[in-house]
């Protein structure tokens, strides 16, 4: 069994509840935090523990926190971002619902050490049960002195409160959250300033994805230096994985950043294998924007390593071979799934979210879309594909947001890896309604070029 | 109008946030109009929700234009909202929409006649796990069949009679 750090205590029936969060030792290290440490001894945990940003780009929390501008008298905000969007991910619902109080004192050491006394939980609208749940927890830590003025004794004060948004992927990018949270459309901001110099209501502020920032909580419980001795290399600690598609046993799993991709596949302890006894076609390892890898570039790399679940390993190759670990939203396709489906959902799915703002973002993922639909209906032509390939690379780096570039990547990794399927709707049209391309070789042994001869 | 119960809840969010900021009240207090004035918002909800905020009518349409969750048409007593996107499409969504639209004899974006049912195709909400899946009022109705559909449609058939 893998070591958890985060659902070490998920099955412990009512862990939902105060009274059994706490008498497992929940609290433990927020007491540990704001009793006998400074915050910048918090921040210096935090930094040690090597922890990441969990909800897609994996940036250090340690080094996000101390950007964090302190002009006299301007208040802090932070913000816990559970807009959770990006298709494949569903892995803070699962925390917030099962155990709410996690997330509470992830947050309560956060603000400390950040200097909050304010922080606002921005969740997606449609997981409209989930704040019921939240203000349940909120008022249980309230009621328990966890909350509120004078938090232990100790003269910091606190307030929690969550906000619902209303169906907007675009939401989950930093600046369009605070845009939304001060009651306006989700309009990314153009950044500098970032939301650490000027964010919410134009004061600095931090925002953190859910997993991020319950990770604090046994940062401290066990040392920043402990922690950072989960996983491998630059991956740090623990990874909620959200598994889904066509695997035998879909849903939330915690990993420590060590196993392989392939024993998360197959494994009994994760996915179970591939769902009805068929083999493994494709995979989109960190939710629907990262590259879409064949089953063999899955599981090994291009230079015939095995793949490993973490940032480094995910990533090997660059986007010629590799992809990303993004928000752990791990998508596998089975031998019978079509590449060009997927990725005309994909299309649709980032013109659906797309702001508007930006013409290259607003018009190009409308065009991909169509383009798609037209190969993927039996109408489509040879120069499609090229066209494809080059709308995804206008659009590219040319936003305001990264919500671009997350429409433009998987369009071209599709292209690029499972061009002959794109060929065949092409050629075969009628057929290609009717049937699906298969597994064709796209599991086939890697051939690994041999080092040049000296 | 709200009653004096919904009143005082949009007090209790306005609290929230810091004295002049009561806009960051819109999206929420957009629900809470949405979810008590039928299901939708009316030009005439807007303005009100824009004069309990002290906010210009423009300033609402804005942001009511911008997020899915809003309805500016009527809908039907009972909203399914299939997902579509890639993950719930790879365990048979195309299929649950195909078997809604004929059971209730509707295309996608339709209401019955009765005024009952309307169906509406949505982009991943986060239930890929869980999948096929729908949003059914406040809550996910997961792991679709055909057979779960009937019995779902059958529980709203009762609950509206």
């Amino acid at each position: 069994m893998g070591r958890k750090l985060l659902f070490d205590k998920a099955h412990i029936e009512g862990i939902r509840y105060y009274d059994v969060y706490r008498a497992n030792g929940g609290y433990g290290s927020a007491e540990k935090a704001l009793k006998s440490m400074t915050p910048d001894q918090v921040l210096d945990e935090v930094k040690k523990s090597g922890l990441r940003g969990r909800g897609g780009a994996g940036f250090p929390t340690g080094m996000k926190w101390s950007f964090i501008a302190k002009p006299e008298g301007v208040p802090r905000y932070l913000v816990c971002n559970a807009d959770e969007s990006e298709p494949g991910t569903f892995k803070d619902r699962y925390l917030m619902e099962f155990i709410p109080h996690l997330l509470i004192e992830g947050l309560l050491i956060s603000s400390y050490t950040l200097g909050c006394n304010s922080c606002y939980i921005y969740i997606r609208g449609e997981y409209a049960w989930i704040p019921d749940i939240l203000e349940q927890a909120i008022a249980e830590a309230k009621k328990n002195g966890w909350l509120g003025k004078n938090i232990q004794g100790t003269g910091f004060d606190l307030e929690i409160y969550v906000q619902r948004g209303a169906g907007a992927y675009i939401c989950g990018e930093e600046t369009a959250l605070i845009e939304s949270l001060e009651g306006k459309r989700g309009n990314p901001r153009i950044k500098p300033p970032f939301p650490a110099v000027k964010g919410l209501w134009d004061c600095p502020t931090v925002v953190n994805n859910v997993e991020t920032l319950a990770a604090v909580v046994p940062i401290l419980r066990i040392g920043g230096e402990e922690y950072s001795k989960y996983g491998i290399g630059k991956s740090t600690g623990t990874k909620l994985i959200s598994a889904c598609g066509n695997i035998n046993k879909p849903g939330v799993y915690e990993i420590e950043m060590n196993i392989s991709v392939e024993e998360f596949i197959y494994s009994d302890e994760y996915c179970g294998g591939i769902a009805n006894g068929k083999r493994l076609k494709a995979c989109i390892p960190g939710g629907s924007s990262v590259p879409i890898l064949p089953a063999n570039l899955l599981l090994k790399t291009a230079k015939g390593e095995q793949r490993m679940m973490t940032y480094e390993s995910l990533s090997d190759g660059g986007f010629a071979t590799g992809s990303m670990l993004g928000s752990g939203g791990f998508i596998v396709l089975d031998e019978d799934q079509c590449v060009v489906k997927n990725t005309l959902t994909f299309a649709r799915f980032y013109h659906h979210e797309s702001c508007g703002q930006c013409s290259p973002c607003r018009e190009g993922t409308g065009w991909m879309k169509r383009v798609l639909q037209n190969i993927e209906n039996g109408k489509g032509k040879m120069s499609d594909i090229d066209l494809l390939w080059d709308i995804q690379r206008k659009i590219e780096g040319n936003t305001i947001c990264p919500l671009g570039d997350a429409a433009a990547w998987p369009v071209a990794a599709a292209i690029r890896h499972f061009r002959d399927e794109f060929e065949w709707h092409v050629l075969h049209p009628e057929e290609a309604t009717k049937r699906n391309y298969g597994l064709a070789h796209y599991a086939d042994p890697l051939v690994i070029a041999a080092p040049a001869a000296v | 109008m709200f009653s004096e119960e919904k009143l005082n809840k949009v007090k209790e969010i306005i609290a929230r946030y810091p004295a002049g900021k009561q806009k960051s009240a819109l999206i929420p207090v957009l629900h809470l109009a949405q979810e008590e004035f039928g299901g939708w918002l009316s030009a005439e909800t807007m303005d009100y929700v824009a004069s309990l905020l002290q906010i210009k009518p423009i300033e609402v349409y804005e942001v009511a234009t911008f997020y899915s969750m809003f309805n500016l048409k009527p809908v039907g007593k009972y909203v399914f909202e299939v997902c579509q996107t890639g993950p719930c499409m790879l365990r048979g969504s195309d299929n649950i929409i195909d078997y809604i639209k004929k059971k209730l004899d509707i295309g996608v974006g339709e209401t019955t006649k009765d005024g009952l049912f309307t169906l509406k195709t949505v982009e991943c909400l986060g239930a890929c796990g869980y999948a096929p899946m729908m949003q059914l009022g406040k809550h996910f109705r997961e792991h679709l069949t055909p057979e779960k559909v009937d019995a779902i449609i059958e529980e709203c058939r009762v609950k509206a009679n």
